[in-house]
């Protein structure tokens, strides 16, 4: 009896199936408890994407259509001279052509109400017409414009017509109208285009995303140009070059850290250093593209140097082997294998700055204006900024498009993020 | 090498176009300050942008310290041309101001603003408090049988049995809100003074200031966050539950809520311009008179911040809910403000 063979004539092969099968039940009970907790969690995670997507989708997809007035507008040369553009009586000729539905008000004061159905911009938008082709005075012209946001949520059902009329937004004679020209069959709710051609307004039918939109291109755009250029530059030197000691630890335990510095502390940075020391523009997009450059900064070092790790030595020993410079082998050979992987990371880094605001709010990127930037060193808003604004503004008609903004933001969430992820199917190498 | 070079020449670009931009002057109208007037402020951006065709104006909301921390730090294009204020300048501010040669400032009362409590429609008693009731609530400490206390109560009933037998629940603005300043200076301070424990005591203002400004911390007042349309959805949920915000929120949501009388005065344009509603604030804009004429536009855009058509009663301001002046007041004011007349030291 030198060793005891596992399956000898003394332990026979049924004897230890016998030993375990008692205990088998319970293993397999803990094993399928095991993927019924994953299956709850994984169902919890997805309950609560599902009720925060829904919720945004519920409140916010009246926002994706707005309602108009068509109109024959009869440009009157007595009110409107091309001399005199881009002033001229835009409200007067607009007044004449609604009262044509109404003549029986006759009054200043209800003439005024009766002009209350249509918004404010209403005068604009056809000014902005006839100043691009002034040949249209004296002409009768068809606009289609927004009504106030009161008779967008009447005509949504927003505006409840059983609520007792001294609590109500529009007073009965006000329905009434509206209903007069809804038969007259001049009232549509087409898609809102206004939410993205527009900038912000201080009027919900006219409030739009493209200076959020524009300021939120220039910040990714400035962004990007710092730290991938750095960040790649960064990441090659530890990798590749720099000696393993003890400074160079110190450096990747700092760059990790500052991966987890919160953002609004980059925010103070940004107000302190740029915007007070170096007398950088407030609210502009070159700012706050600095900031998120420095926040995306170790987020792209971190993700770059994972990439060029994960390209097998043989290649650089083959490459060095056959007389490449250490220079000739990143740029020619390891770089190009990594690439798919750092731009993952890039965008994943970039998408997370789009959706940032705390360090925005610090250095004034939540400013009200109502016109989209032309370059990065003019004011702006960004989408996330947007949306903190639109939150906090009073009228009704803002807290359907503050969910309208969530939306737009999160797909483009959605399409950075899809975008890594085809570059990572795509173009990433196994060896 | 080609990529070495890139990056280098991108980095160099940036930091020229950077040094080129910041040599360009300002054009447009730069204006911060409270919370409360950042929506009139805005009006008046708009309105004078579109008429005019010039720059849009920047309106930020900085709060009323923030923004004259801001308008006070200098004379030139880096620093804001307006301040909104949901209070007068404090004389440690103007201090400020003069060290920084901000010497010349126009003073304007563009109008009022109240303070409205409010709760939801469902809720069907007929409410109506006092001021004395009011603190009692919600402040920290209260006298109960001739003791300066911890406040004890928690149900209405329990301060008036009159009032409804739910639990108080009120949802308020933070410390750092100019509202919450003006809530406790105007509903909190006056209704301690109503105390007959204060009244007997003899205390003074100092005394008050000290002991009635503390909100209550044990539940029953709930600090909100500034976003006031939190506060709306969370009334419209909970028909038990109070809310404290300014007038124009309550004006846009008149169809689900209702505001709580203060004396018996219900919140309304008249008696908030007329003071007969207790808890209601003057707002000013602060105008740096050295900027006009140099900042293009600025003596326009006052302009029409002070025309008729923005200020009067039924002016585009006063749409958004703020009371406007008595019109005495308001063409003084106008006259004086378009002038660029400089106001003089606070109190």
């Amino acid at each position: 009896m030198a060793d005891t063979p596992l399956y000898g004539a003394d332990s026979p092969a049924g004897s230890v199936i016998d030993r375990i099968r008692p205990g088998l039940a319970a293993r397999r009970r803990k094993e399928l408890r095991l993927k019924i907790y994953g299956l709850v969690a994984m169902g919890i995670a997805f309950g609560m994407l599902a009720l925060l997507i829904g919720s945004l989708v519920f409140t916010g997809w009246r926002a994706f259509t707005q309602t108009h007035v068509t109109l024959d507008v009869f440009l009157d040369p007595a009110e409107i001279r091309a001399e005199t553009l881009p002033r001229g009586g835009f409200d007067s000729v607009l007044e004449a052509s609604l009262l044509q539905y109404f003549p029986e008000a006759t009054e200043r004061a209800e003439r005024r109400e009766v002009m209350g159905i249509l918004s404010n911009g209403a005068q604009f938008i056809l000014r902005d017409r006839v100043v691009a082709d002034p040949s249209l005075i004296g002409q009768t012209i068809r606009v289609t414009v927004p009504t106030s946001d009161s008779y967008d949520q009447l005509r949504k059902g927003l505006i409840d017509r059983e609520t007792p009329e001294r609590l109500r937004r529009l007073n009965d004679a006000q329905v009434e109208r509206f209903d007069r020209l809804e038969a007259a069959g001049v009232v549509s709710q087409p898609l809102n285009w206004a939410l993205l051609r527009n900038a912000d307004s201080r009027f919900p039918e006219l409030a739009g995303l493209r200076g959020a939109l524009v300021g939120s291109f220039w910040l990714l755009l400035i962004c990007f140009l710092i730290s991938f250029p750095l960040g790649i530059a960064a990441a090659i030197y530890l990798e590749e070059f720099a000696p393993k000691n003890r400074v160079s630890d110190l450096i990747e335990v700092n760059i990790n850290n500052l991966a987890a510095v919160p953002s609004v502390v980059f925010g103070l940075l940004g107000l302190a250093v740029f915007i007070n020391w170096f007398g950088m523009p407030r609210s502009a997009p070159i700012v706050g593209g600095m900031v998120l450059a420095l926040m995306t900064l170790p987020t792209i070092i971190i993700a770059t140097r994972a990439a060029l790790k994960a390209v097998p030595p043989s290649i650089r020993e083959a490459a060095l082997g056959v007389g490449a410079s250490r220079q000739q082998v990143v740029f020619g050979h390891v770089l190009p294998l990594a690439m798919p992987g750092i731009l993952t990371g890039t965008i994943i880094g970039l998408a997370q700055a789009l959706g940032e605001t705390a360090p925005l709010l610090l250095i004034g990127m939540n400013a009200f204006i109502t016109s989209a930037p032309d370059g990065p060193f003019q004011a702006a808003t960004a989408l996330p900024t947007q949306i903190f604004i639109w939150a906090d503004s009073p009228e009704r008609g803002f807290v359907s498009r503050t969910s309208a903004a969530i939306l737009v933001l999160l797909s483009f969430l959605i399409a950075m993020n899809a975008l890594a992820i085809f570059l990572r199917q795509r173009f990433q190498r196994t060896w | 090498m080609s990529h070495a070079t890139l990056t280098v020449s991108t980095v160099a670009l940036i930091a020229l176009a950077a040094t080129g931009a910041f040599a360009q002057s300002r054009q447009e109208i730069r204006i911060v300050g409270s919370s409360t007037v950042f929506p009139y402020s805005q009006a008046v951006a708009e309105q004078f942008a579109n008429q005019t065709g010039a720059p849009s104006p920047i309106v930020e909301s900085t709060g009323t310290g923030g923004g004259f921390q801001a308008f006070c730090a200098g004379i030139g294009e880096q620093h804001p041309d307006i301040a909104g204020a949901s209070r007068e300048m404090r004389p440690s501010e103007w201090e400020l101001c003069q060290q920084n040669g901000v010497t010349d400032i126009s003073e304007a009362l563009i109008g009022y603003d109240g303070l409205s409590i409010v709760i939801s429609r469902q809720n069907d008693f007929d409410w109506d408090l006092s001021l004395e009731e009011i603190y009692l609530a919600l402040a920290a400490q209260v006298p109960v049988d001739g003791e300066w206390v911890d406040n004890p109560y928690q149900r209405w009933s329990e301060i008036d049995p009159e009032l409804p037998d739910i639990p108080i629940l009120v949802y308020g603005p933070p410390p750092t809100s100019g509202t919450r300043d003006a809530f406790v200076e105007l509903a909190m301070h006056e209704g301690c003074k109503e105390l007959d424990y204060v009244q007997q005591g003899g205390f003074d203002s100092a005394w008050i200031n000290e002991n009635c400004s503390r909100m209550r911390t044990d539940g029953p007042f709930v600090e909100a966050g500034e976003n006031d349309n939190l506060i709306v959805q969370r009334l419209q949920a909970d028909p038990n539950a109070m809310g404290i915000f300014g007038y124009s929120f309550l004006y846009e949501n008149l169809d689900t809520l209702k505001d709580v009388n203060i004396n018996g005065v219900e919140a309304n344009l008249d008696t908030i311009a007329s003071f007969e509603y207790p808890i209601a604030r003057p707002l000013y804009i602060y105008i740096k008179n050295a900027h006009r004429g140099v900042i293009p536009n600025l003596q326009e855009f006052v302009e029409e911040y002070m025309s008729e058509d923005a200020l009067a009663r039924d002016g585009y301001l006063a749409e958004r809910g703020l009371v406007s002046l008595p019109d005495d007041v308001r063409a003084q004011t106008q006259e004086a403000v378009i002038a660029g007349a400089s106001m003089s030291a606070p109190e």
